[in-house]
């Protein structure tokens, strides 16, 4: 998918929608975890749809994305099929992963998603390397690293941001701060006013954007598109936005109140308020916004409806995926599991 | 018969770098001071000159920062050799190593090719003390995802490091320092590789095999040809420590019935642990004696000459395992 126009009715009208489908797949993702349907850890992106979309949709498909613990938001952002992530999360064979990521490493590399990650702060030094790896090859192509407060104390973080700025690569490093780092808020962790004082230390620019605010996040990330492509180098954005959900799901969330997650998702949130800004522009009218919001359920519903029928991955197909010039190790030692006799012979 | 021409395993790993450069324009170099510089161990000399600046990068000393683009380029349409100047400082850079470079391929589902390379040092020898002496290959071999090459000649250091290029998967080239200087006779044919996963037999003979890897393969050739009249010594070079040629170390043994495993790692949990555990699955009731390991003794490599002597193995440590065999 290639970048959305922010400044067309139909542009605007699409970056609703993917907004709506991220809420939709997370909120279905969370009745399904909580029914334990869905194994693992899931961490959920509601209230911060506006970062992932506004980014991704200032991106061209050529572009290259890095996620974090916290993927489902960015994956649709760039593009990729809610039904394969839904498989994913079943840990079904035709999920984007074949069942071997789950949530917390979906990843399209044919979409330039580059995988979420279950490693905080590792995504920006791959997109560092993506960046690399298109300039490397003088493509029109930039990366785009998502990263959350809490990765920006990790110290590979500023070693792949320092790299980038050192040799001008069209690298843009984005912040989500949803005010905390897993359970410790953020004002715990650093000791900066706004992270995106952090830019200065690599004499890029830094900006902080309101993250509730898709237009914002779009705008800054499409200057740093530019700013990238013409050869100056990365930008780092901070986008200030909240999560409505624990650190994953299931935590008891101690270190805050239910008022504070009401404030901000009743006073500020990016879906209302962008919903209502296309009403008052005249861009949809409220029968539009119901239908596509039917539609949206309705995608999702046949997402979960796929990812349940889909096939369940074969026990062996846990030893496949390694290398792709395999080595014999793994075929000795599955054979040693299932006993079916070497003999005096390894091979 | 293949052309070869004489040069030292530095020169030989150089060449293999240059040819696979000027074969395919998506190779690059990045390390630190690997370009003006050309290496501190002067692997790469000359390399920047040959090509530029685009091809051979210098980085800022960020192991993990530089480790971790070499994984996103690689995964992105580049073939990146990424110089980790001793082998000491993967530590910086493990969480890339271990969590992406190693992982990505599988958790993806194998939809994406990991095809860097990377680059180490690794060796006691030269008094630089224990943060730049470590053999820490077995913590690569060891883990699911990587592969892991360790040279004990010139032929094989260019065969290899050609090979490691061109793979598809993250190979580790394990450069022993203190044989940077060892010469020997390796093929000029661009074309000449050496498979990951195979050993070779550096020499045949018929009462005591000696798997050997880096330095250890020519001091065992050298204990060879102090026992030559009393015992007569097969010395394999491992080359390749995962995948590791099971087959060719169990027909020695068939041949021979002893085994000796030189390798300079620490003792316990390692390549000698794992090259008998194959040898005892596979060709136990081919076994005359008690396997022996040579290796280091689970210490650091001090300082001191007088330490680092006692420490690290060399020939004689390899003629007194076979001693205590035959």
């Amino acid at each position: 998918m290639g970048s959305i126009p922010i400044d067309t009715t139909d542009g605007r009208t699409e970056i609703l929608r993917r907004m709506l489908t991220i809420r939709e797949f997370e909120e279905t993702a969370s009745d399904m975890f909580a029914d334990g349907e869905i194994p693992g850890f899931v961490h959920l992106y509601i209230g911060e749809e506006a970062v992932g979309v506004g980014a991704c949709s200032a991106l061209e498909e050529s572009d290259y994305i890095t996620s974090t613990h916290r993927g489902h938001g960015h994956s649709i952002a760039k593009g990729l099929d809610p039904k394969l992530m839904m498989a994913e999360l079943l840990g079904s064979v035709e999920g984007y992963n074949n069942g071997k990521g789950g949530s917390m490493h979906i990843a399209d590399v044919d979409a330039n998603m580059l995988g979420a990650n279950g490693i905080v702060g590792a995504g920006p030094p791959m997109a560092t390397g993506a960046a690399l790896s298109a300039s490397y090859r003088d493509a029109d192509e930039v990366a785009l690293g998502f990263l959350g407060d809490g990765a920006v104390a990790q110290g590979q973080v500023h070693e792949a941001i320092n790299l980038a700025a050192t040799w001008d690569l069209p690298a843009i490093y984005v912040v989500e701060n949803n005010h905390f780092g897993e359970g410790t808020p953020v004002e715990d962790q650093h000791n900066v006013e706004n992270l995106s004082e952090t830019a200065e230390a690599y004499d890029i620019p830094g900006f902080t954007v309101d993250g509730m605010d898709v237009t914002a996040v779009y705008e800054a990330v499409a200057e740093a598109r530019e700013r990238a492509l013409a050869g100056d180098g990365p930008t780092f954005i901070e986008a200030e936005t909240y999560r409505y959900r624990g650190h994953f799901e299931g935590d008891p969330q101690a270190y805050r109140t239910d008022e504070d997650v009401s404030e901000w998702r009743e006073e500020r949130d990016p879906i209302d308020s962008f919903e209502e800004r296309l009403l008052d522009r005249g861009d949809i009218d409220e029968d539009e916004l119901q239908t596509m919001r039917e539609e949206v359920v309705a995608e999702i519903e046949a997402a979960v409806d796929f990812a349940r029928d889909a096939e369940r991955p074969a026990p062996e197909d846990a030893y496949t995926d390694m290398f792709a010039d395999p080595a014999p190790e793994i075929e000795r030692f599955v054979g040693d599991l299932r006993a079916d006799g070497r003999g005096g012979d390894s091979q | 018969m293949t052309e070869t021409e004489t040069m030292t395993v530095r020169e030989a790993i150089r060449a293999g770098l240059r040819e696979e450069m000027e074969r395919d324009e998506d190779v690059f170099i990045m390390g630190e001071d690997v370009a003006e510089y050309g290496g501190v161990l002067n692997v790469t000399e000359g390399l920047l000159e040959e090509f530029d600046e685009r091809r051979v990068r210098d980085t800022p000393i960020s192991e993990a920062g530089f480790t971790g683009a070499g994984v996103g380029a690689a995964a992105t349409g580049t073939r990146p050799v990424v110089e980790l100047m001793f082998s000491d400082f993967m530590g910086v850079a493990m969480e890339q190593i271990s969590n992406q470079m190693a992982k990505m391929r599988y958790m993806f589902g194998g939809k994406t090719d990991m095809p860097i390379t990377i680059r180490t040092t690794e060796g006691g020898g030269q008094g630089a003390a224990s943060q730049h002496s470590g053999t820490p290959h077995t913590w690569i071999a060891h883990f699911p995802g990587l592969k892991a090459v360790a040279p004990g000649t010139p032929r094989a250091a260019k065969g290899l490091t050609k090979s490691a290029i061109r793979s598809d998967d993250p190979v580790f080239v394990f450069e022993n320092k203190m044989i940077y200087e060892q010469d020997g006779p390796v093929p000029t044919d661009s074309e000449f590789t050496i498979p990951i996963g195979e050993a070779n037999v550096e020499r045949e003979g018929a009462d005591v095999t000696v798997a050997a890897t880096q330095r250890l393969v020519g001091e065992s050739l050298e204990a060879a040809e102090e026992l030559a009249g009393d015992v007569d010594l097969e010395v394999i070079d491992l080359r390749s420590l995962y995948p590791l040629d099971t087959d060719t170390i169990t027909e020695s043994v068939r041949k021979t019935g002893r085994l000796v495993v030189a390798d300079e790692s620490p003792l316990s949990y390692g390549t000698h642990a794992e090259v008998m555990a194959r040898v005892v699955e596979d060709e136990f009731y081919s076994l005359d004696a008690p396997l022996q390991r040579v290796g280091v003794a689970d210490t650091h490599i001090p300082f001191a000459t007088e330490l680092e002597d006692e420490v690290v193995p060399h020939t004689e440590d390899v003629v007194e395992a076979v001693r205590r065999v035959v």
